[in-house]
This record gives C-alpha cells, structure tokens and sequence, in this order.
C-alpha cells in the first residue's frame, strides 16, 4: 500500500509532533511515523502497560502534544518503525513495519525528527547484568513506574543524573551515591545561563534538594573505575577524575549496590539523514556528528529538513520551538516562523550550558584500558582498535572491516562515538578527517519474512518462454 | 538489580519462559516484565559468552535481543502478549 503526502515527519518527539501538528493545523497534508505506541519522545514518554503515569509535568506536556496531535488532521502512524528510507524523483519513499504488516509512504518534504541515543564511555565491567543507562532510567520510571533496584549508584554526567537521582528518591529507592564527572565548578559557571531560564532553573534545583534532603552524597570531580560483579553488579568502584574525565591520583571507594546508573550525555541520532548521504559536520558540543542544515532547517538535499536532538543535542525547549518553526515554514507561513525562530534564539545560552555538560569529554575516551570491551556487539576491546589502526586502518570504515566495530546488530550506535574518538587520537588526527561509518539499511532490525510479508513461489510471474 | 514497580502490575498473562511456565503483564514491555520478574541476565555475548541484560530500554543497543517465539526480537519494544514462548538460554 502507497499513501502520498505534502510531508512525512519521521518522530513524534517534541520536535516531530509539534512540526507535523503545525503543518497539519495550517493545512498540509502530513503523516507522522514513530516506533513508539504513543507520541512523546523520549522526554514526555507515555506510560505504558497499565502503569498510570507519574502526574508529574513532563506527563501534562506530553498529554497537552498527545491531545494536540490527535486533534490535527495529521495521519498517525505509530508503532511503526522505519527501517528504510530512499530519494525517489518527486521527494522521499519511507518504509516502515507497524502492526498490520509493511507500508511505504511518499511525500516531496521528509522531517527527520529521530533525537538522541545516551552515550556511555565504556569502562571494565560495563557490560554487567545490572549496568544501564540514565535515559533507560528515565524510561523504566516514565513509562512503566519501574524503579531498577534496591541500592542504586548514579553515575555519569549531565543534567539527567539529578532527573533520574531526583526520580529515584522520590520513588524510595535507596540511591548510594550521586558520582558526578564534573566539578562543582563546571555548574557554576554555567549558572548565568541556567538563572536566565528561571522555570527550568527551579525544576533543576528542585531535582537538588530532593537529592540532598534525602542525605544522599553527592561526588562531583569523580568517575566509575569499574564494576564487580561478574554476572550481576554487586560493587562500584569510583575514583577521582580531572575536568576531562580522565583518572587521577587519589583513594578509591569501593560502594556496595545491585545497579549502576550510568550515562555521559547524549549523541545525535542522524542515521537517516546519513544513510541518504547528506552532508554532515563533526560538532563536539552538539553530540557529535550533525547534519549540516540552513535556516530552514533544510539539509544539504532539496526537501530533506532535520529538527530536535538529532540534528545536533539542544534540549526539549527547542527541539519543541525548531517543530513549530519548521511547521510553520512548511505551511508557507514565514511571518510566523520568523517570530519562532526569534524565541529560539532566547533559549540557545541555557541549551548550550546544558550541551556543555554532556559533551564527550576526550581525555575520558582515550583513558580507557586496553583490555575492556568498547564494541558490546561484538566483544571488540580497546586493544584491539587500537592494533587495528596500527596495522594500517587509516579511515573508519576500514577500521569496521578490520574489528567489526559498527557491524553488529546495534550498527554502532553504542560504540560510534568511542571508537572514532579512539581511532582520532590514535592517528593524530580530527574526527572531521577520521569521518564515520557509511549508513547502510536497515535502519532498524527488521525479521525479512515480515516485510516480504505472505508470499507463494506461485505468485512469480513466469514469462512465456521465448519462440525458438 | 531487584526491580520493583509502582503501581499494582496490570493483568497478567501465562507464557512460557525457557520452557517454564510463568505469567507476566499484559502490555508491559517484554524487557521491563523480565526484569522486575528476576531475569536481569537475558542472553550471553556471541564471541566471548559474557553475560548481558537490557542496556538501553529504548531500541538502541540490541542486548536485549532474545527469541520470542522461534524469531529474534527485542525485548524493549516487545509488550507481552499471552502465550509467548520466551528464549533466554541460548539465545543469539
Ligand atoms: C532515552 C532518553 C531519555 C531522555 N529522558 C529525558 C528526560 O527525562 N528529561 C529531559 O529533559 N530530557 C530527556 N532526554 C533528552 C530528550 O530526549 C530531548 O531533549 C528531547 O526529547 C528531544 O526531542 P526530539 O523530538 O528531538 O527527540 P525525541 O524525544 O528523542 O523523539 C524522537 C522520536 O523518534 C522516534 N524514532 C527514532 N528513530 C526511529 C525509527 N527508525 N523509526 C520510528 N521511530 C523512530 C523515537 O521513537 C522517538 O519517539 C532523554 C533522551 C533519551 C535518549
Ligand atoms: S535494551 Fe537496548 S535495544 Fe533493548
């Protein structure tokens, strides 16, 4: 089945879900597709199964778009993942696999609106039972109103540590360390630009006190050296870290938990826009690698627009702000994406602040110890990229050829950041020259049998045989 | 990791998990009812046999990769459903 569009927006995050009910609103013919049951995104994430929601104001905003989008005349398709996008000669073809089997859409505008993956620096033991991430934190106390253990250490850097810390105590979990790669210094210098957004600078000091009236310590300047634990977690040990996040000279404290909270911020998701080779630009305080775009969000290809965290880590407040700017652009109406975009600009010091905070700290990367697995997929240690790069692998698709490094199931995108931050230091060279993976298809992990969908040998048209 | 919810657990439903009967929410996510049932450990690494869970909760990093009925799928974005024969002993 074919259903043509004016614009398909892929993501119903913040970002995506604003853009598609504003274009929609405004008279565009639009469809909006996401893998998740329900829109949202990642920060405004429905509950799901049963569970009733927190009643917190990150569910009241998520409900506001909810009912925002299902009122437009926008097409929904959700619960259908993507796992296919190609240029066709009139716009975009995008394929995805919902419920009721394989769809194709058609549209001469695509809106890539995808967000973020965390980023976790790998360290010895990271890949124990019982280690997950800060974003899947917040996804099991959002979504399902599951809080993941009895003692729990929370560790990394960035603002969703005091999220998920507040969100931890809240639910009477016992949280036995907040450890914090930043010093007490790197907020501080922040704090103009955070007081310049006084709403979010009241959540976040709410978040703080929730964490200190509960007694919990708080280590900033510190870093997790490793997990024991084997076949589940049973002990963290962390350390001291300079402003880079790499080890320093100091005691170790050994803290007994049954999890590991971890996460070091976040990294673009830009595998769509990658895999139709638009042109992409390296950018360390924006998560990594971003699509080069203009004004209107358009990328280096005609038709093709990318908003949010995606196109480059800024936050919900303007990935919400760059959806409605872009709807509204999309609609032809440019006076009121102009004032959009103003409003944007307000917002950028305190979306950089909290950029700052979760950007890959490389002194961190290159500390990494020989032995400890970077690739989960493929078990592929640190010791092994590197003997990889001194063997010859001079760029990064060599480097996945010579390790298998990006190949496994994930595509890279637990170990993209790592391994081309590691393969850089190693040749002495910018992340710009090493460059990145070639996105290939699938996007996601699709079984074949079900977009072949039901199919007979008989149904192959045989051709009459030619006359002799 | 002893997991523990907030909320009463919606109906459950009876699968079967490595051949064993059990019964888990309706609707949950597979990787969610897992956890809070035990099973922080959900298949071992292909080349080195190291144990591994659910990392992410969102998509992203296949460790939650188990055989749900004969196919491989991941457990984050799978809602059980009634009757599902779940893998975790040799899975991919
Ligand atoms: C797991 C996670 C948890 C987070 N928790 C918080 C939090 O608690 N508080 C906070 O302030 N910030 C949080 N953040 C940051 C937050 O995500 C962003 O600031 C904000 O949500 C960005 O909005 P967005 O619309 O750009 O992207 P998102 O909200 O990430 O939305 C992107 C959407 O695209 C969909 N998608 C991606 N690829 C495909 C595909 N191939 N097929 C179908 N659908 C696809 C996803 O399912 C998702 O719904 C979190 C980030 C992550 C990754
Ligand atoms: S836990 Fe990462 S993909 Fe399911």
């Amino acid at each position: 089945m074919m259903a043509a569009f004016d614009v398909i927006v892929l993501g119903a995050g913040p970002a995506g879900a604003t853009c598609a009910a504003t274009a929609a609103e405004a008279g565009r013919r639009v469809a909006v597709i996401d893998e998740q049951p329900r829109a949202g995104g990642q920060v405004w994430r429905a509950p799901m199964g049963g569970f009733p929601g927190k009643g917190d104001a990150d569910q009241a905003s998520g409900d506001t778009l909810r009912r925002r989008l299902a009122a437009s005349p926008a097409t929904r398709r959700l619960g259908h993942r993507v796992w296919s996008v190609v240029r066709t000669d009139t716009g975009y073809r995008v394929d995805t696999l919902g419920p009721d089997g394989p769809t194709a859409l058609e549209a001469p505008f695509l809106v890539v609106a995808t967000g973020a993956h965390e980023r976790v620096v790998p360290f010895p033991g990271w890949t124990t039972p019982g280690v997950i991430g800060l974003a899947a934190a917040t996804v099991l106390l959002k979504s399902h109103g599951v809080v993941p253990g009895r003692r729990l250490v929370v560790a990394g850097c960035g603002p969703l540590l005091a999220v998920v810390a507040a969100g931890l105590v809240k639910a009477g979990t016992e949280v036995a360390a907040v450890v914090d790669i930043a010093p007490r210094s790197a907020w501080l210098t922040r704090l103009p630009a955070i007081l310049g957004q006084p709403r979010l600078a009241a959540r976040g000091l709410a978040w703080g006190f929730a964490v200190a009236k509960a007694g919990v310590p708080v280590l900033s300047g510190h870093g997790v050296r490793r997990v024991e634990g084997g076949e589940a977690v049973t002990r963290v040990v962390i350390g001291p870290v300079d402003a880079d996040g790499a080890p320093t000279e100091g005691p170790e404290q050994i803290i007994e938990a049954d999890g590991l909270i971890i996460g070091h911020g976040l990294t673009t998701a830009c595998e769509v826009t990658r895999l139709l080779r638009a042109e992409h630009r390296f950018d360390r305080l924006r998560g990594g690698w971003i699509p080069v775009v203009d004004g209107a969000f358009q990328t280096s290809l005609p038709g093709l627009h990318a908003i949010g965290d995606g196109a480059g880590i800024r936050g919900q407040a303007m990935a919400s702000l760059a959806g409605e700017a872009l709807g509204w652009h999309l609609a032809g109406r440019m006076a009121e994406a102009e004032a959009t975009r103003a409003n944007m600009a307000a917002a950028t010091p305190f979306s950089d602040a909290m950029a700052g905070l979760m950007a890959q700290r490389p002194a961190q990367v290159r500390a990494i110890a020989a032995d400890t697995v970077v690739c989960r997929c493929e078990d592929v240690t640190r010791a092994e990229i590197d003997s990889a790069v001194d063997a010859g692998a001079t760029q990064i698709d060599q480097l996945k050829h010579f390790t298998r490094c990006g190949m496994g199931p994930c595509q890279g995108r637990s170990c993209a950041d790592t391994v081309q931050e590691l393969m850089a230091a190693r040749l002495r060279m910018s992340r710009q020259e090493v460059g990145q993976w070639t996105g290939r298809p699938p996007l996601r992990p699709v079984p074949l049998g079900e977009v072949i969908g039901a199919f007979s040998y008989d149904d192959i048209p045989i051709p009459t045989p030619a006359p002799l | 990791m002893t997991a523990r919810r907030l909320h009463a657990a919606p109906e459950r439903v009876a699968v079967t998990i490595d051949g064993e009967p059990a019964m888990l929410p309706a609707g949950e996510s597979l990787a969610t009812a897992l956890l809070c049932e035990g099973h922080v450990l959900l298949r071992r690494s292909p080349r080195d046999g190291t144990p591994r869970g659910a990392f992410c909760f969102m998509g992203a990093c296949q460790e939650c990769a188990i055989l749900v009925d004969g196919s491989v799928r991941q457990a984050c974005l799978t809602p059980v459903t009634a009757g599902m024969a779940i893998e975790l002993r040799g899975a991919p």
